[in-house]
């Protein structure tokens, strides 16, 4: 008998299958299946399980109170997450933030997209069933850590960029260290392209795996690595340079692919032009004050605002509405995951089973940064 | 809440003169200033819908505010004929004073190299106490889920997107949408 390849609920020969929250590759995240035997018919996210109420939650607080919370959506990549807050509420407060500021603003976020990326490419390598990369990565993922821990005090959620500037200043001597790191991180990348991105077992398992038109990505509202390794070379750190990228030596990458060895792979070459970037930081990092002194409740007019910035999982968006009183009014974050969730369901169907856990995870997908 | 009205955006100062899409491949790109790229928006908007109103919340971030009947129209133009394809968030604000809902699409353009760095805001007002709206799902696909968001969390009932049940709060929730200014936290 054939496959069935086309949903309909009243066969009785599709079984509806739960895909997490309880499975470990899944998250805190459910991905409803509907499956023909092990071939995927139909599928559907089911996110919410961590749904904090981050929005509601900062209407509560004031503006500086906001900083610790609004980073624990997706502490792999906090900094990022708060540098769009922050370029927010410098907008609607004028505020001219330190030179010194803007490039430990740059430092950190370029730090925290490798973090986050090590991560990214750690499990795609578990599901690939490729533990080597798994055991490599989260083991060179703590230099990076440490080197972060250096500047923001802690391991993995910093609130370092906050607005007006940074929190602090990095420590003397740091300067050495972190371009030790990345002489030594840039051979590390030739490996990992070697024993697994270069492996032909992993390029029969990934390749043509999960193929996203650039079309399709751009239509279904794809941001970040998804889009870029889908032929689209968009990059709000080229397209709209915050914070003084435009003064940094470094390429958008992008692949044509669209595949699930794509998405991976642009991964690591975003991680190569990190690695340039905070070179040339911390080479050219200009000295003075880290931030401007704004007080424990800093006054913000009245002003709407939608601030972007490219996180490390794609184009990370604050709308922020000041009514003038000591709270923001509305905040809305428009996170990259969220925003990836709807090519789950179209990618997501006529594959085998076996397929789910690549393609799931190709797309960097963080339930946590999803539900907010 | 719009710093200026149409007659042009806010001039902001430039640090460098480096080209906005340096670097990424040159479609057909009107290689002008950022202000007047974004005058040339606006007034292209407003040729052809004349009672639309066009703010700035800055010189390209454009906000467009249109009576909700006549938004599916205005989102075809600003797909086919301004060239934004490219959803990047839908926001709603409770504004409980003037008793209205408003919703805001944020949709930003990718093919257009040129105009990567702007963000059309599409912005409407229902009222609160009926609020419905028609969805854009067959203007932008990728608006779907956030749409299910802004149906769960403030009530909207956006006509069109075939999803009533809860997305991202419990099953069981039974009480207001909670990004409603009414609603008050637990413990608050």
């Amino acid at each position: 008998m054939a496959i069935q390849t086309e949903y309909d609920p009243d066969s009785d020969r599709i079984m509806a299958v739960s895909f997490g929250p309880q499975h470990p590759g899944a998250g805190h995240f459910r991905l409803r299946l509907w499956l023909d035997g092990d071939y995927l018919v139909k599928s559907e996210p089911d996110p919410g399980y961590i749904h904090r109420g981050e929005e509601k939650m900062s209407e509560y607080r004031n503006y500086i109170q906001n900083v610790p919370h609004l980073e624990r959506p997706v502490i792999l990549d906090s900094s990022n997450i708060l540098f769009p807050y922050a370029l927010a509420v410098d907008e609607l407060m004028g505020n001219k933030v330190p030179e010194r500021g803007q490039y430990l603003r740059v430092i950190m976020s370029e730090i925290n997209r490798i973090i986050s990326h090590m991560y990214f490419i750690a499990i795609e390598g578990l599901f690939t069933g490729h533990t080597t990369l798994i055991t490599w990565c989260m083991g060179d993922r703590d230099f990076w850590i440490d080197l972060a821990s250096r500047i923001g005090g802690a391991r993995v959620t910093f609130a370092y960029i906050i607005p007006g500037g940074v929190r602090n200043d990095m420590p003397e001597g740091l300067t050495e260290k972190a371009l030790k790191t990345c002489d030594w991180f840039e051979k590390r990348m030739d490996e990992y392209e070697k024993i697994f991105f270069k492996n032909p077992v992993v390029l029969t398992r990934m390749e043509k795996v999960g193929v996203l038109s650039s079309q399709d990505a751009i239509r279904l509202g794809a941001v970040g690595t998804v889009l870029r390794a889908s032929g689209v070379k968009s990059d709000l750190r080229k397209d709209e340079p915050y914070s003084h990228y435009d003064d940094f030596d470094f390429e958008a990458s992008s692949l044509n692919g669209g595949d699930s060895w794509s998405r991976a792979y642009v991964a690591l070459l975003e991680m190569r032009q990190s690695v340039k970037i905070i070179r040339q930081a911390f080479k050219n990092i200009p000295t003075g004050p880290v931030r401007l002194k704004l007080g424990p409740q800093p006054r913000v007019p009245a002003g709407e605002v939608y601030a972007r910035t490219e996180a490390a999982r794609g184009e990370m968006s604050f709308h922020l509405i000041s009514d003038g009183s000591p709270r923001p009014y509305r905040l809305k974050i428009g996170s990259p995951s969220f925003k990836n969730m709807r090519v789950l369901p179209h990618l997501l169907k006529n594959v085998h089973i076996a397929d789910i856990p690549i393609i799931y995870w190709s797309l960097n997908y963080w339930p946590l940064e999803a539900d907010r | 809440m719009s710093k200026t009205e149409a007659e042009g955006p806010p001039s902001t100062p430039v640090r460098a003169a480096v080209p906005p899409d340096a670097g990424l491949p040159s479609t057909a790109v009107p290689q002008k200033p950022a202000p007047e790229r974004a005058r040339d928006l606006a007034s292209r908007i407003t040729s052809k819908f004349p009672d639309i109103k066009v703010d700035y919340m800055r010189e390209k971030r454009l906000k467009v505010t249109t009576p909700s009947p006549r938004i599916k129209e205005v989102a075809m133009m600003v797909r086919d004929e301004l060239g934004f394809d490219h959803p990047s968030a839908v926001s709603g604000v409770d504004w409980i004073a003037k008793d209205e809902i408003e919703i805001v699409y944020f949709i930003s353009s990718v093919s257009q190299a040129g105009y990567r760095n702007f963000v059309v805001a599409l912005a409407e007002r229902i009222p609160r106490g009926n609020p419905v709206a028609s969805s854009l799902i067959d203007v932008w696909a990728g608006v779907e889920y956030h749409e299910r968001e802004g149906q769960e969390m403030l009530g909207i009932n956006f006509v069109g997107n075939p999803y009533k049940g809860h997305f991202l709060l419990p099953e069981d929730w039974n009480d207001m949408p909670p990004l409603r200014k009414d609603y008050v936290s637990p413990g608050r």
